[in-house]
């Protein structure tokens, strides 16, 4: 099977966006599911979660992080390229009812599984409050895309070039100590801001999920590689989730499983580099 | 009496160093000679402790003649995949237990023998298959390990319209993610596949049943379904430390080296932590082909741990003796207690418990009990958990009104129909962990089932 690249757009240094023709995952696809893909035969399977996806045109969208080799490797192809495989949907859908006001809290490339969520949970009545962050306003993604499905955004960058100063937990926090009642909070992005968004809502009586993307290799139980700790019981991220409630997770743990392979990560990122020549765009 | 012929195989010391096939096969003269010593008997007792019913004394009399194209031609009648039963069932509990002249002597080497047929089929190039004429109806077979494979080949050859759907990104099932390279070459799996393709059968990969389409969408687009989805999902001990980094279960770790090449890293992307102190726990063939997967990986010393002695060992005695000839360490009557942590959630050694023998339990096999105050450490930096795995629900999930067990296997009848009409299942889905021929057997049943259903 092949799965074509139909277009590819840089958002910010560092973060692709990639529609990737695969009809039958479009047709399957819910907020909250996520794929995973292999770029050729030497490939490993990456899980990327689905940032959105058209029935109609038969694609599903992914945004990525450049991090590691096959991510960079992924950035340099274009549309009319092709993946090897692209796997999907995986994982639970998100539970999207009419509940009330709901908080959707996206972090960096977080923004982008975020981005489904908050549309749905609005098509559907609720009122969405969304906040975004990013490092500064640079890094920021779909910021207008965000504002078209949310009836408040707010933005946070840790060096103040946008919005509020500072990370988007101070502006959960606000929100929780202000007048409007929260029904649900759905927040994610990098596991540290996960944890710390868990933090500031545990006092409050507010459902928190978040979004757990832990190393996996094949996203159907398969291989127990994506185990979590979730109130004290392991669970498979890949078939029990991807999402959990905020109170249940271990991020410790969760932390300390994604940095298993960081020696071999680096190895095959220098390898990578090698292979590429110094005026490669990689380096 | 004759003795059989040994195989010649790569040395030990030569082949823990690479993930090249152990078991060389048989010269023409070995497999010639081996063959004449069949007695041909009038009633084979060995057809009947095949699960597919190999008529042997029949392909074995054509090996006698040197005929080696029609002894493959008989095989292939019944067996799908020759070159992968002649090297992974296990004979010494079927067809050859059942050999008269194992009475006596030793039995024929009739797996050696299938092995030889096929691998000279596949070495002057596999004839086209003959196809039956279309019968216009379709057959959906989720999973192709060899449950899916041998239903798929059957219905194919039957002029039915099959289509197979894999969830990983290549077809073959445990053949591909699980037994390792050095048992069972991965060419030869793809080029079974390919066999079957060529009759007709077409194959989607990257395919998850129950997430792209569910089991009732399967059902009104096909006219009947077989699910050979197997047993997929890893069992842990549930012990203290089982989350650590550097805790694999024997799945993980052989599809990371089997499916995705991580013994090739970083020439293939995927990764994988070798250790130099490697503990599998558990007694079964998954647990020696983990053993030696890591030790061919690099480790330093790499233990089987078991909570039974030796003769309770459930693997097939052909890979204890070569896993022990490669110097996996066998710690027997031991069973893992809790893993213990060392600095940034690494493993800091196993404790285990020292076990004895009881009454023998619902299984036979004498109970193992602890050892009251046996406890002590196994050095350990890697740990690979061996102890079974039972079947992925994932199938199940928008499908009403399959039945299935309270341990999640397929509830079938004698014929392999489900309780819904029109869908089989066999394999593992619906026995728990067993071998690849029990779940082929399955597979034929299932096929011959759906025939006479669609040809009513």
């Amino acid at each position: 099977m092949a799965y074509k690249i139909v277009e590819k757009r840089q958002l910010v240094p560092d973060v692709h966006l990639m529609n990737i023709e695969a009809p039958d995952v479009a047709a399957a696809a819910k907020a909250g599911q996520f794929i995973i893909l292999r770029i050729d035969e030497e490939g490993e399977r990456i899980p990327l979660t689905i940032a959105d996806y058209d029935t109609d045109k038969g694609f599903v969208t992914i945004i990525f992080q450049e991090m590691g080799k096959t991510t960079k490797q992924l950035a340099k192809m274009a549309a009319g390229d092709e993946l090897q495989d692209f796997v999907g949907p995986l994982g639970k859908a998100s539970e999207i009812e009419k509940i009330g006001t709901v908080v959707l809290v996206g972090g960096g490339v977080g923004i982008a599984p975020v981005y489904p969520q908050a549309r749905a949970y609005r098509e559907i009545g609720n009122k969405v409050i969304s906040i975004i962050g990013a490092r500064n306003e640079g890094l920021l993604i779909l910021e207008d895309e965000m504002k078209a499905v949310s009836d408040e955004l707010l933005v946070a960058t840790d060096d103040g070039s946008k919005g509020h100063h500072g990370f988007v937990t101070d502006l959960v926090k606000e929100l929780l100590d202000g007048d409007e009642k929260i029904d649900r909070i759905v927040a994610i992005g990098p596991p540290i801001m996960m944890r710390a968004v868990a933090g500031v809502t545990d006092p409050y009586d507010v459902e928190t999920i978040v979004s757990l993307n832990p190393i996996m290799v094949d996203g159907t139980g398969m291989c127990g590689g994506c185990r979590v700790n979730i109130a004290g019981e392991t669970k498979f991220a890949c078939v029990d989730g991807p999402e959990f409630n905020a109170k249940d997770v271990d991020f410790n743990l969760l932390m300390s499983r994604l940095s298993l392979y960081r020696k071999e990560e680096m190895d095959s990122l220098e390898n990578y580099k090698k292979g590429c020549g110094d005026d490669c765009k990689c380096q | 009496m004759s003795v059989t012929q040994e195989m010649p195989e790569q040395p030990a010391d030569e082949r823990i160093h690479n993930f090249e096939e152990v078991a060389l096969g048989y010269t023409e003269e070995q497999a010639i000679l081996e063959a004449e010593r069949c007695l041909e008997c009038k009633k084979p007792k060995c057809v009947e402790g095949c699960p597919v019913n190999i008529d042997i004394p029949g392909f074995v009399s054509k090996m006698k003649e040197g005929n080696f194209e029609e002894a493959i031609g008989v095989i292939k009648k019944t067996n799908t995949l020759p070159a992968v039963c002649g090297r992974v069932c296990p004979q010494e509990e079927q067809c050859e237990k059942l050999c008269i002249l194992g009475k006596k002597s030793e039995p024929i080497s009739i797996g050696r023998l299938e092995r030889f047929c096929a691998d000279r089929e596949r070495e002057s190039g596999v004839k086209d298959p003959v196809v039956a004429e279309p019968t216009g109806k379709k057959v959906a077979i989720v999973g192709t390990g060899p449950a899916g494979l041998t239903a798929a080949s059957d219905l194919a050859k039957a002029g039915y319209s099959v289509t197979m759907f894999e969830a990983l990104h290549e077809a073959g099932g445990v053949l591909i993610y699980g037994i390792p390279e050095f048992r069972l070459p991965k060419a030869i799996v793809k080029e079974e596949v390919g066999y079957i393709m060529k009759l007709g059968a077409e194959l989607k990969v990257d395919y998850v049943i129950g997430r792209i389409k569910t089991l009732d969408q399967l059902e009104d687009e096909f006219d009947a379904v077989f699910l050979g989805t197997g047993a997929g999902l890893p069992k842990f001990m549930g012990i203290e430390g089982e989350n650590l980094n550097g805790v694999y279960s024997a799945n993980e770790f052989l599809t990371r080296v089997n499916l995705m090449k991580a013994y090739r890293f970083p020439e293939f992307d995927t990764p994988i932590k070798c250790g130099s102190h490697v503990i599998v726990v558990g007694g079964g063939n998954v647990a020696m082909d983990a053993a030696r997967s890591a030790l061919r990986l690099g480790a330093d010393e790499v233990s089987i741990v078991y909570r039974r002695s030796d003769e309770e060992l459930p693997a097939r005695r052909e890979e204890i003796e070569h896993a022990k000839e490669e110097g996996i360490v066998f710690r027997l009557l031991n069973n893992p207690v809790r893993i213990l942590e060392g600095e940034n959630m690494s493993i800091n050694g196993v404790e285990c418990i020292k076990m004895e023998l009881g009454e023998p339990d619902e299984s036979g096999r004498r109970r193992p009990v602890p050892v009251e105050g046996s406890e002590h450490v196994i050095d350990a930096d890697i740990v690979i958990i061996a102890i079974g795995t039972s079947p992925n629900p994932i199938i199940f999930d928008g499908s009403k009104g399959l039945e299935v067990t309270p341990w999640g296997t397929i509830v079938v009848n004698e014929a392999g129909m489900t309780s819904l009409e029109g869908v089989c299942a066999g394999g593992d889905a619906v026995t728990g962990a067993a071998t690849v021929i029990s779940a082929m057997g399955a597979g034929k049943l299932a096929a011959q089932t759906i025939d006479d259903h669609l040809s009513k």
